[in-house]
């Protein structure tokens, strides 16, 4: 009985919420892979481009709100998702069009094209503030709880509960859509295998007749729509605030990099990578030893490898590890 | 002199808005934004000689602000004393197990070949190393968080003038620039910046959370200053008569005596924060000034020609028998030393050190659009970046709330679309940046003041 308790104490703190962060940090990092295999620069909006889609989502879900549209258990924000999409995909190509193309165009090297990436990450934020405020915003509604740990703990007659979260199902099951539609559209798509051959040899891509500025648009408008869910669902599932979504650029970089810059598999697998390493190592262990070992060796301390202060730490130090060992990442970067 | 007429007219017109503030706003905030153009400055140098000089991006500017910052708490703040004997020993001991946990891994390094079994090793030792500090260096950190909690609760410094920190800050900061260029330097440029900008943000955690060290987010306030205090100055006798001289035809005017001296107070209380400020100013300026100096010289030198050569052509400068990494090693340890002289001197200004405060909008992207807008290679030209962005950066709330209420004229005080744009004007300054910074990206690549470098 203990056993089982431990296990679905692991279950409740730290497989499901790291399977959750995992998937907005995964979201987040093909986002960052697919600018820079494409269009060949770190892109530092990208965190502000997702508290952007996010804010846009929050004014659609008020908006519906307002209407007396809902979704019943589910929340009313992913009704809005479709048109906040439409709207963040508009404003990746006008960004595209009026900064990010005369750089393009004139073959300027990767780190003006960051810089410039700066500035849009500086605008953007200032429209997000201006627009929404610094403060933070809960916008979910419908059924907070899929299984409740009261409930479930009657079910089995357990002492630890299992609390799944809605919005941690919803999360999970956007995320595998999503990035199964995007793999089928990359690898099995006419369109997407151009993409992949564009991002491997810009040069024999051309050659061989594929258009540059249909592959440019096509990569932002999949940004748009990565930009906007991966935002929604961190800001459905903790709450939306402009400074966190800032923040989460680094655990982003970090998955991307993990995983292979380059590489959109890599990135999703990057982003579990440093969630589940994030949360496993920043655990205090304490009640799950007191389930497993007898009494005498209970730990008097929490067991706890790194105080939750230093979750950056720990991505960070992934980074290094992956960059000095295998600089290319876990799974080959550079090839789409 | 005619080719360095843009240089002053530029400087001119900058300083001409600086006074401008003084006459319409006040001298006290004219000298105040004043003050942090030369901090601003000092950063944008530090930043323009890894940029402008030799290409390397540093993303972790932050961090090393905030290690100078540290070195000014560490220098001037007197010893604790009870938290030295309830848990010093711990922590000279976990230093000392620090050390030779370092020294062992480089012993292990130099001695074996590279192999999977030697990477073992060091894993183990890295280890097994964190374990026992953790295991030696807790009850001591508990101990002297204890002490007294709301007043110190940390070890406090040295006691010693603030103005030593300056280079302890700068010693503090080239130290991890050179930890970090061993591991990150040979990363592509965007890597750099990625590993920069996370490691700063560590640098942070551990400035925030390492209670014992540095009081964390309870701030360390009270920081002894290197210019008088504006409480004693209001009752130093040659202060007051400094200031009767100054303002004598403003009080000529008042007849009435007990009128008089109430005005000529109100003149003692103002003079005094601007005497303070003016002290900063000068103790800047010279700071300003030595480094530019310096850098001006490096940069005419044959080391920043070879330093340009491996910007322009590394492989190129390779060949030619230029180590580059070395060099490269070199320049991100000064700048970063630079950058830590900067953290140091802004604490100094403040008087109190707030590691909550540190944030890489305000304090690593900030400084690169110092130098991009100003001009990167170029030194007047970072120091310009300095000045005219910090100036926006403090200005544009009130231009901000000045094109607001004009925009917004036709509508009524009460409408919301109003009162909330005047709510968000704070952030119209995020707005000026980036639309400056995408601006001058555009039209004027390489800043206000471009590089130029003559050959003689």
């Amino acid at each position: 009985m203990d056993y089982i308790n431990a296990i679905v104490l692991l279950l409740n703190y730290i497989f499901v919420p790291a399977l959750a962060y995992g998937s907005q940090l995964a979201l987040g990092a093909i986002f960052v892979t697919l600018i820079y295999g494409i269009l060949r620069f770190a892109n530092f909006a990208t965190g502000d481009m997702m508290s952007f889609g996010t804010m846009v989502t929050i004014l659609f879900t008020w908006y519906f709100q307002s209407l007396g549209i809902s979704l019943g258990i589910l929340p009313t924000a992913l009704i809005a998702i479709p048109f906040a999409i439409i709207f963040m995909v508009g404003y990746m190509l006008l960004v595209d069009k009026f900064v990010f193309k005369y750089y393009r165009v004139n073959k300027s090297p990767p780190v003006q094209l960051a810089m410039v990436s700066i500035g849009v990450m500086f605008v953007t934020q200032a429209v997000v503030r201006i627009i929404i405020g610094p403060s933070d915003r809960r916008f979910f509604d419908g059924e907070k709880f899929l299984i409740k740990a009261g409930e479930f703990k009657e079910m089995t007659g357990l002492n630890e509960g299992l609390a799944i979260k809605s919005t941690q199902v919803i999360t999970i099951v956007v995320t595998l859509i999503l990035v199964s539609t995007l793999f089928w559209f990359l690898n099995k798509t006419k369109t997407g295998k151009s993409m992949r051959a564009y991002s491997d040899n810009e040069d024999l891509a051309l050659l061989s007749g594929i258009d540059p500025k249909k592959i440019v648009m096509i990569t932002w408008i999949i940004a748009g729509v990565l930009a906007t869910i991966g935002g929604a669902l961190y800001g459905l599932d903790k709450s939306f605030k402009p400074f966190t979504y800032f923040n989460n650029m680094l655990p982003i970089f970090a998955a991307a990099i993990v995983g292979g810059i380059g590489n959109p598999f890599g990135a999703f697998l990057g982003g579990y990578v440093i969630a589940f390493s994030e949360i496993l190592l920043t655990y205090a262990y304490k009640k799950f030893f007191m389930y497993l070992l007898p009494e005498s060796l209970e730990p008097n301390t929490l067991v706890q490898l790194l105080s939750t202060d230093y979750k950056f730490a720990v991505s960070f130090s992934i980074l290094v590890i992956v960059l000095l060992y295998r600089p290319s990442g876990i799974f080959k970067g550079k090839i789409l | 002199m005619r080719k360095n007429l843009n240089v002053i007219a530029a400087y001119t017109i900058m300083m001409g808005l600086i006074i401008l503030v003084g006459i319409f706003q006040s001298w006290n905030i004219a000298l105040s934004i004043f003050n942090l153009c030369l901090i601003s400055a000092v950063m944008t140098m530090g930043a323009n000689i890894q940029w402008g000089y030799a290409g390397l991006i540093n993303f972790g500017i932050m961090g090393y602000t905030a290690l100078g910052g540290l070195a000014a708490v560490l220098i001037s703040v007197d010893p604790v004393q009870e938290a030295w004997s309830a848990g010093g020993s711990n922590i000279l001991l976990s230093l000392l197990l620090i050390i030779g946990m370092v020294l062992a891994v480089r012993y292990v390094l130099k001695k074996y070949e590279k192999s999977k079994v030697r990477t073992y090793i060091i894993a183990t030792i890295i280890i097994a190393g964190i374990i026992i500090i953790r295991f030696v260096s807790e009850p001591g950190i508990e101990a002297i968080e204890e002490v007294d909690p709301a007043k110190t609760g940390f070890l406090g410094g040295f006691g010693l003038p603030i103005i030593f920190s300056w280079i302890v800050g700068a010693l503090f900061a080239g130290g991890l620039a050179f930890v970090i260029g061993k591991v990150a330097l040979g990363l592509r440029a965007d890597y750099l910046a990625i590993a920069t900008l996370l490691i700063s943000e560590i640098v942070i955690a551990i400035i925030k959370h390492e209670d014992w060290l540095t009081r964390g987010v309870k701030n360390v306030i009270g920081l002894k200053r290197p210019a008088p205090y504006e409480v004693n100055l209001q009752q130093t006798d040659w202060f007051i008569n400094l200031v009767e001289k100054f303002n004598l035809s403003k009080l000529n005017l008042i007849t009435d005596l007990t009128e008089r001296q109430a005005a000529l107070n109100q003149f003692v209380i103002e003079g005094s924060s601007i005497f303070v400020k003016l002290c900063y100013s000068g103790l800047f300026l010279i700071v300003v000034i030595i480094l530019l100096i310096l850098t001006q010289k490096a940069l005419y030198s044959p080391w920043g020609r070879m330093m340009r050569a491996i910007r322009d052509n590394e492989e190129a400068a390779n060949a030619m028998g230029k180590n580059v990494v070395k060099q490269h090693l070199l320049i991100f340890v000064l700048g970063s030393a630079i950058v830590g002289i900067a953290g140091a001197m802004l604490v100094t200004q403040d008087g109190l050190f707030t590691p909550g405060s540190y944030r890489p909008m305000r304090y690593t992207f900030l400084i690169w659009v110092m130098v991009i807008v100003g001009g990167s290679g170029n030194n007047f030209g970072a120091i310009l970046g300095g000045f005219v962005v910090w100036f926006l950066w403090i200005e544009s709330a009130p231009i901000g709330l000045y094109l607001v209420n004009l925009t917004t004229a036709g509508l009524a005080d009460t409408h919301f679309l109003k009162v909330h744009l005047i709510e968000s004007v704070p952030y119209f300054r995020f707005l000026m940046m980036g639309i400056g910074l995408l601006l001058i990206m555009r039209y004027r690549p390489k800043g206000i003041l471009p590089e130029k470098i003559e050959i003689k």
